[in-house]
């Protein structure tokens, strides 16, 4: 009997350890990225693990540093963001719930739709969204706007998911008392539905934050640093910090250790909407 | 709803005709007329408006830009003409093909939404005769707006969503596809003309096959591989936070989590920082006295299957978590009876993995292994931002080794090649494998059975 719960007790601290060992792998590189952004450092790139000598420039480097604006940068995505998060979640939220609520003819037709039309690559369309944007004459920040709400259509699938374990004898009750549909939506939909509008207002806002692409190719040819997102910034700043610009490295870091802070915290508060949305996804295929 | 469809099929376009007054009649040419005269004024003016506007704009532009379609634009290159009314040479510029292609689809597609229009007005009037001919009532203006709120809330809530997706999504899509039929690319890059299958000859059987083909074949390996490696993964991982005895478990999970949480953009760059050839993971395996060079992980100086490797046990190290964050959700809802009679009959914990949990998991995820397989043969972010497709691969044109199809198509368009046909041609490629592995799988899951 005693060997049985000490070979238990061995099975358990071997797991801890495995799990330790695991951990620190995964984990060992993000702190190698917060050690970096305090490296003193101009050489372009870090090459240790333990940086030789600390410093705050970085930070003081990269919030005051008039030849990459980030404090604009910032301000830039966090109006896009808001906006964006906005006019989003009020179009997936509207579509999601019609496309799951309300019966019509184009209903079934709009779902088929919407699936083929999810499996072209995005990059497909990039050309031709940067000449619709050029001949409205919006190749700025609310260019950028409008490219991520018009893609919030089709982004019903998680909320569409919520909205279908809802059950219809809600709806029912209340049409029966009188209410019409757009009374059943704003007074019995939405309210129940408060977990999913935040989670959708969240994904929305989180997306100007670390998209590099669409951004850099809507923003570019401003040439103006001044007008870009955060993400493009960054990302335009490392390409040019590789080569000429290698004292610039560091902040950079720092400017990714300031934005990713906030970011992977709203991420890891969100994670349980994630999971339930991806496996009610799962059951309904 | 229901009701409205028997009533409306009592009557047929060609008795409204026949039968209707003056004002029915006129209404198969003067949309909205017969609405207005039964005070319908928010659908009589809606309508009526959009016609006038439509001929308008037809006239004045729409067949002008349809036109412009047969041939993308008459002069195709820059040249210098005489000039007869100045009676100088001026150089002459090509006409802009791209954006007479954009505007040519959009043109279209305004006229198929008026021709939608129409049928609305089409089938509206039908109904209005049919309830003036059964002296039923006729909806006030009032009715028709409030239906607009119940019975047809789907139409109001849907109208600006379906604007949006038909502007930024379907017009694009549709743009790119006709891209492919062109020979737009360096050499024709304002004036271009269509030049039907040309460009998918050069992809599958020209100049660019010898690098299609093999990058396809990367991209389903990788697929394969970096889709089982995260899933096999993620399920042990979890099991492994799961397991009895275990305590913290959510603060266990977000260890993990928080790799995955961190923008891709930062995590991934600062990775080809890590592993670069005098990064800090080759200085410290040699501090450790590991190896005595450093090694080339992921530059052009890389050996492909080396950095092929490396990439998939990066992806590993983002997509594991994920991967972990569902089968967890899974995992604690699994039916523990069938465990507990395993355990009961002397099963070991490694049969009842290989036996009960793993398959069960396996049948639970397989629509989400299916979606994340598709998800990683457009796995842009891993590919462009660790390795940019390095190393440089000669034999290829415009790609690196580790390049997927996307990352191809991305070089092919923003890169030095500016091959827009080709990369057109390969965004359709891509879209017939996804749609292939996608129409397999959903045919295998239940949702489909059930319709």
């Amino acid at each position: 009997m005693k060997s049985y719960s000490n070979q238990r007790r061995f099975a358990l601290i071997f797991r801890y350890v495995l799990l330790a060992i695991l951990a620190v792998l995964w984990i060992f590189p993000i702190i190698w990225i917060i050690l970096a952004s305090f490296s003193y450092n101009n050489t372009g790139f870090v090459s240790t693990i333990w940086p030789e000598k600390f410093t705050w420039q970085n930070y003081v480097g990269i919030l005051t540093s008039s030849q990459y604006p980030f404090v604009n940068w910032v301000l830039n995505t966090l109006f896009v963001a808001v906006i964006s998060a906005t006019l989003s979640t009020f179009v997936t939220i509207a579509v999601a719930y019609v496309l799951s609520r309300l019966r019509f003819r184009f209903r079934k037709p709009f779902l088929q739709i919407a699936l083929v039309l999810g499996m072209f690559p995005g990059f497909m369309s990039m050309i031709a969204l940067y000449y619709i944007l050029k001949a409205l004459n919006m190749l700025n920040l609310g260019g950028l706007i409008l490219v991520y709400v018009g893609g919030a259509g089709l982004g019903f699938y998680i909320a569409k998911g919520f909205f279908d374990t809802m059950p219809r004898a809600i709806d029912e009750a209340a049409e029966i008392d009188g209410a019409n549909k757009w009374q059943v939506f704003v007074h019995i939909g939405l309210p129940l539905s408060k977990p999913m509008i935040v989670y959708t207002a969240l994904t929305s806002f989180m997306a100007p934050w670390v998209d590099f692409i669409f951004s850099g190719i809507i923003l570019s040819t401003s040439g103006n640093p001044k007008t870009y997102t955060v993400a493009y910034g960054l990302y335009n700043m490392v390409h040019s910090a590789k080569g000429t610009m290698a004292q610039f490295f560091t902040q950079f870091i720092a400017g990714c250790v300031i934005i990713a802070i906030p970011i992977t915290i709203l991420f890891i508060v969100m994670q349980k909407f994630y999971v339930n949305g991806i496996t009610a996804g799962a059951d309904k295929g | 709803m229901f009701k409205k469809k028997h009533a409306t099929s009592a009557v047929t376009l060609k008795e409204t005709w026949k039968d209707g007054d003056a004002v029915t009649k006129l209404t198969f040419f003067i949309m909205g007329l017969n609405a207005l005269r039964h005070r319908q004024w928010l659908k009589g003016f809606s309508l009526l408006f959009a016609e006038i506007i439509f001929l308008i704009w037809f006239f004045l532009s729409g067949i002008h830009s349809i036109a412009g379609l047969s041939n993308l634009g008459a002069i195709k290159s820059k040249r210098v003409v005489f000039d007869k009314a100045q009676g100088v040479y001026i150089t002459q510029q090509p006409d802009n093909s791209v954006l007479i292609l954009l505007f040519g689809i959009l043109a279209l597609f305004i006229v198929a939404g008026f021709i939608y229009l129409y049928i609305v007005n089409l089938r509206s009037n039908k109904h209005t005769f049919l309830l003036e001919k059964r002296h039923e009532h006729i909806p006030t203006n009032h009715e028709e707006i409030a239906s607009l709120f119940d019975q047809r809330l789907h139409a109001t809530l849907m109208t600006i969503p379906i604007v949006l997706i038909i502007l930024f999504t379907v017009l694009p899509t549709v743009f790119m596809i006709s891209m492919a039929f062109t020979n737009y690319d360096r050499q024709h890059s304002v004036g271009f003309s269509w030049t039907g299958f040309q460009a998918f000859g050069n992809v599958l059987s020209g100049d660019l096959a010898g690098t299609f083909f093999p990058v396809l074949g990367w991209t389903l390996i990788w697929a394969v591989a970096a889709t089982a490696t995260t899933f096999f993964f993620g399920v042990l991982l979890a099991l492994l936070i799961e397991s009895k005895g275990i305590k913290h478990k959510n603060v266990w999970r977000t260890i993990f989590i928080i790799v995955y949480a961190v923008p891709q953009f930062v995590s991934l760059l600062m990775m080809a920082q890590f592993l670069d050839y005098q990064g800090p993971l080759n200085t410290l395996l040699m501090n450790w006295g590991w190896i005595s060079h450093p090694i080339h992980f992921i530059d052009n100086q890389a050996s492909p299957l080396i950095a092929r490797i490396t990439v998939i046990v990066v992806n590993m190290w983002i997509g594991i978590p994920v991967s972990m964050l569902t089968s967890t959700a899974i995992i604690q809802n699994l039916p523990q009876d069938q465990i507990e009679a395993a355990r009961i009959d002397g099963a070991s914990p490694v049969q009842i993995f290989n036996h009960i949990t793993f398959p069960q998991i396996l049948f639970v995820m397989s629509p989400a292994l299916i979606q994340q397989f598709i998800g990683n043969i457009n796995n842009f972010n891993v590919i462009y931002l660790l390795t940019g497709g390095a190393p440089m691969n000669n034999n290829y044109n415009g790609a690196g080794s580790t390049d997927l199809l996307v990352t191809w198509l991305y070089n092919l368009t923003f890169g030095q090649e500016q091959r827009y046909n080709a990369s057109a041609v390969l965004g359709i490629l891509i879209f017939i494998i996804s749609a292939t592995f996608s129409l397999i799988a959903y045919r295998h899951t239940n949702a489909y059975k059930e319709g």
